[in-house]
């Protein structure tokens, strides 16, 4: 009996460590709406966590509320927990500056700053007070270099974020977000606005990227949460009363795609829903 | 419908004119024509008649006229004009403005549209745009009695007991300061309040303009509100920005009554910020009325020729500014 | 490579660890100085405001009284006297101005809605933008060599002419924005019944649109009515006009209408603005007295149409959203 607890004890340690955030009884609110409601969910380091589920289900309010971007919408509330590393990031006194660098973010749509391509990589850094140019150039080296990049840029750093194709915009934005090296990276459907090629690319690199970070990628793409994620939760918006999305599995991916536990994953998965 | 029978073809021109003025739509598209053509005539006949009307002066003083002279020479009596000494008032006096109204009018601008609770919004606007709505006028009247006495003299004895006496500042801070206040130092403190309204209106539109994902993009990265705004917003928005500043000289140039009213009217040789000065609007509103010799009047004419060409280049490169940023934002979205 | 990240990681860490604490304060007490300066600048800029506001209520308030609105000036040194023939004088300006740049201004602003791509709409566009950033000294300018030079003396309709010109764009650019917010279906409508391009703007498009471009005309006016710089030497100023003498005189002289028109705008006015700004010149306390109460009574006009006119676009937007 002792030596199951003990057992057990130890497994719970285990899994503590493995897991970067916790999600708790999370639920987001637009002014009286209650947009996402009773989110339970464990980020693990090191891995893929895919957030699927049909539009309008509450999937980027949900990812926007992780590393505090909801803060910015003055109607959003944003209740429960949100541990990192175990330390709540959901409540007032929280250093939110200090919380966005630890958890970054790329978004739906390439958005380079209409800056040179090194003061896009850059720009992080500098606010955290790398002013020296050796220092600078091997960030920006290295960030793009992670990011697949640096090949195609390395004899244009000087031109326009801008002047490049929309899947190298995207990656530069991923060069961006690693070159203050966050320990989790959310990412917000990273390749809807881009062709298959560029797709292809964006998921290679999140399988490199997963070595160093935990990555959170909202999709409503199923083969590429299939393809690319290693837990995968599924969102749907609550049949009954105020219709506030919520997550109604979470599982391993292999599990969620091949035997889902509830009706209306199965239904999704296999394409039987909208 | 009752028919009736032509009693002329189809293609007789008198029927053709009929059709024409019963169906209407011809005429309608060309009266329409002619009043937006109106416009632009209206302009070039501002234009010819400012070159016309000033052809003597123009060609007794040439471009002497124009020129920088530390003698200016305006003398009514013996028909010797020259308009440096209003092209100074006014660039003087207009950049000085545009010095201090522009941390301010940026200041509200990020204000509104970046950090205001919405419902704050909307107020602060009326207010901003009420002080445009104010008449030159009554800013004059107000800066006379009021404003001259209680701000601007005590900041000019300041000014000229600190920068006086300081090497190469000197010049333009030379006393003694008006008893009265009426210096181009004033005309500046009140052309900066009445252009305040121009540049913030712009660029609270150019920064209202700025898609919210630049400013994910910063936060996410960790910065702070303010290094979101001054990093990335205002280098985003600064043409259009640019844009905002030049429409606000534009206004500051052709601005009349409140600095006739209040900038002490005296031409005198003197450089100074501190002392009395003139404008080029100025001397026109105080002498043209009363201008006796054609020399005169044409003087007068070349000068408002000057302030209108000033004015139509900075508009057009206002305009084109502001464009620019408008065009730059689906350029992103493209991608 | 791995080696090599993993080593460089741990500087970039190192570092923010050692700057954390200095940068990441002066970094929180820039972000919260900034913000607020940006606030102060706010009620900085809106401090004359209520100071003109107020100062003119309070100066202003006390000098008028009935006489300022319905006597003409006396003679200086005497008492009483008012301000009649300015007031007149800015009825009348502003009501020939608004006659004179309204059908022009509309039947643009038809063109430039229904047109805005073509090159002559670009054209329009760009010179109403240009038209509004002539100084309207210059406007002055103009109307003084088109009108004053070649009828031979200053007149009611010279000021007019150029109070015209500066209510031009206003009236185009407001219209213009009025007509494009009026639903395409109302038009197609109108057009699919067989009515003609211009019967459907007239009678369909303009009536739809008409509370806006009146609001824009308000707007146009009150701007106007505040304006001195054009009428320095078209208008001129008379303090012996008289209206009503004008009209009485006419009539007993059994003039037809057209000849006391004639009277009416043949003739140097004052007006408001360029009474307050003669006034104000003078060394003579009851004038400068004079010149507050006028301040008072412009002050009043414009900012009633402006919140008049604000607070009805409002109305009107909030129910075209909701």
């Amino acid at each position: 009996m002792d030596n199951h607890n003990e057992n057990q004890k130890s497994k719970e340690q285990g899994k503590a460590a493995m897991n970067k955030m916790e999600i708790k009884d999370l639920a987001v609110f637009y002014g009286k709406f209650r947009a996402v409601t009773d989110i339970q969910m464990d980020i693990q380091t090191n891995k893929i966590t895919a957030i699927i589920g049909p539009s309008g289900c509450g999937k980027s309010t949900l990812l926007r509320s992780f590393n505090r971007m909801n803060d910015l919408t003055p109607s959003a509330r944003v209740e429960g927990q949100i541990l990192l590393d175990g330390e709540n990031i959901n409540v007032p006194g929280v250093d939110v500056v200090d919380v966005r660098r630890r958890i970054g973010m790329v978004f739906q749509r390439p958005n380079p700053f209409p800056k040179s391509i090194y003061d896009n990589v850059a720009y992080g850094p500098r606010l955290y007070g790398v002013r020296r140019k050796n220092d600078l150039d091997e960030i920006v080296e290295k960030s793009l270099k992670q990011a697949a990049l640096w090949e195609e840029v390395k004899d244009k750093l000087h031109q326009s974020g801008l002047s490049i194709s929309g899947g190298q915009q995207q990656r530069l934005c991923i060069a961006r977000a690693l070159a203050v090296e966050p320990e989790v990276i959310l990412m917000d459907e990273p390749a809807s606005a881009l062709d298959p090629i560029s797709t292809l690319k964006i998921e290679e690199l999140m399988q490199e990227l997963k070595k160093e970070y935990s990555i959170v990628i909202v999709t409503h793409n199923m083969q590429q949460a299939a393809r690319v994620s290693d837990y995968t939760a599924m969102m749907m918006l609550s049949k009954e009363g105020e219709r506030s999305g919520t997550v109604i599995e979470f599982d391993d991916t292999k599990a969620i795609f091949t035997r889902p536990k509830d009706k209306r994953t199965e239904d999704y998965v296999t394409g039987r829903f909208g | 419908m009752t028919k009736y029978i032509h009693p002329l073809p189809q293609t007789h021109w008198l029927s053709r004119l009929r059709r024409a003025i019963s169906h209407g739509d011809l005429p309608w598209k060309w009266i329409i024509i002619a009043a937006s053509v109106l416009v632009m005539v209206l302009i070039l006949a501002v234009g010819e008649m400012l070159w016309r009307e000033s052809a003597d002066a123009r060609s007794t003083f040439g471009f002497g006229f124009l020129t920088p002279t530390l003698t200016p020479d305006w003398d009514p009596v013996n028909d010797e004009f020259q308009a440096w000494p209003f092209i100074y008032g006014t660039l003087l006096t207009s950049l000085t403005a545009i010095v201090l109204a522009l941390p301010i009018s940026v200041g509200i601008a990020i204000f509104m549209a970046e950090l205001c609770p919405p419902w704050l919004r909307m107020p602060l606007n009326w207010l901003v745009e009420l002080l445009a709505a104010i008449p030159s006028v009554v800013y004059g009247l107000w800066g006379i009695f009021v404003f001259l006495p209680t701000v601007v003299t005590p900041v000019a004895e300041g000014l000229f007991e600190t920068f006086g006496t300081v090497p190469g500042l000197s010049v333009l801070f030379t006393g003694p300061v008006p008893v009265s206040g009426a210096s181009r130092l004033a005309a500046a403190f009140i052309l900066t309040i009445m252009i305040i309204p121009t540049i913030t209106a712009v660029t609270r539109d150019v920064l209202l303009a700025i898609p919210t994902s630049q400013r994910e993009a910063a936060l996410a990265l960790g910065a702070t509100q303010w290094e979101t705004i001054w990093q990335v917003l205002l280098p985003y928005g600064l043409s259009g920005i640019l844009g905002a500043i030049i429409l606000g000289l534009g206004r500051a140039l052709g601005e009349t009554m409140a600095v006739t009213m209040v900038i002490g009217n005296s031409i005198e040789g003197s450089a100074s910020l501190l002392r009395p000065g003139y404008t080029m609007a100025s001397i026109i509103a105080n002498e043209f009325a009363e201008a006796v010799t054609k020399l005169h009047t044409q003087s007068l004419i070349e000068i408002g020729l000057v302030l209108f060409v000033l004015t139509l280049i900075l508009n057009m490169v206002a305009r084109f500014l502001v464009w620019s940023v408008a065009r730059k934002t689906p350029q992103e979205a493209r991608a | 490579m791995t080696a090599h990240t993993t080593a460089h990681q741990t500087n970039f860490q190192k570092l923010i660890e050692k700057n954390h604490a200095s940068v990441s304060l002066r970094r929180k007490v820039t972000n919260a100085v900034m913000l607020s300066v940006t606030g102060l600048m706010t009620i900085l800029a809106l401090i004359p405001l209520f100071w003109i506001i107020g100062y003119v209520v309070y100066k202003g308030g006390q000098y008028i009284n009935l006489d300022f609105f319905i006597h003409t000036p006396r003679p200086l040194g005497m008492e009483g006297g008012g301000v009649l023939n300015a007031i007149q004088g800015t009825l009348i300006i502003s009501g020939l101005a608004s006659l004179i740049a309204i059908p022009p201004a509309i039947l643009a602003a038809f063109y430039a809605a229904n047109n805005p791509n073509t090159p002559l709409g670009v054209v329009l566009r760009f010179s109403t933008d240009v038209l509004s950033g002539i100084p309207s000294i210059v406007i002055g300018l103009f109307a003084y060599a088109i009108i004053v030079k070649p009828m031979g003396h200053y007149s009611g309709f010279a000021g007019a002419v150029a109070m015209a010109m500066l209510m031009l764009p206003t009236i185009i650019r407001t219209t213009e924005e009025m007509l494009k917010l009026v639903p395409h279906t109302l038009r197609e409508a109108s057009l699919g019944l067989g009515a003609p391009e211009w019967k459907t703007s007239i009678s369909v498009v303009l009536p739809a649109a008409l509370n806006g471009i009146m609001t824009g005309i308000l707007l146009s006016v009150a701007r106007a009515a505040g304006e001195t710089a054009p009428l320095l030497f078209t208008a001129l100023g008379n303090e012996r006009y008289d209206l009503g003498l004008i009209i009485q005189s006419g009539i007993a002289q059994k003039q037809g209408f057209f000849e006391i028109l004639k009277r009416v705008f043949d003739q140097p006015v004052d007006s408001l603005p360029l009474t307050l700004w003669k006034y104000a010149q003078q060394p003579y306390p009851e004038r400068i007295e004079q010149s507050w109460a006028a301040a008072l009574v412009l002050m009043i006009v414009i900012l009633l149409i402006n919140i008049f006119t604000r607070l009805w676009v409002e109305s009107r937007k909030r129910r075209l959203q909701g």
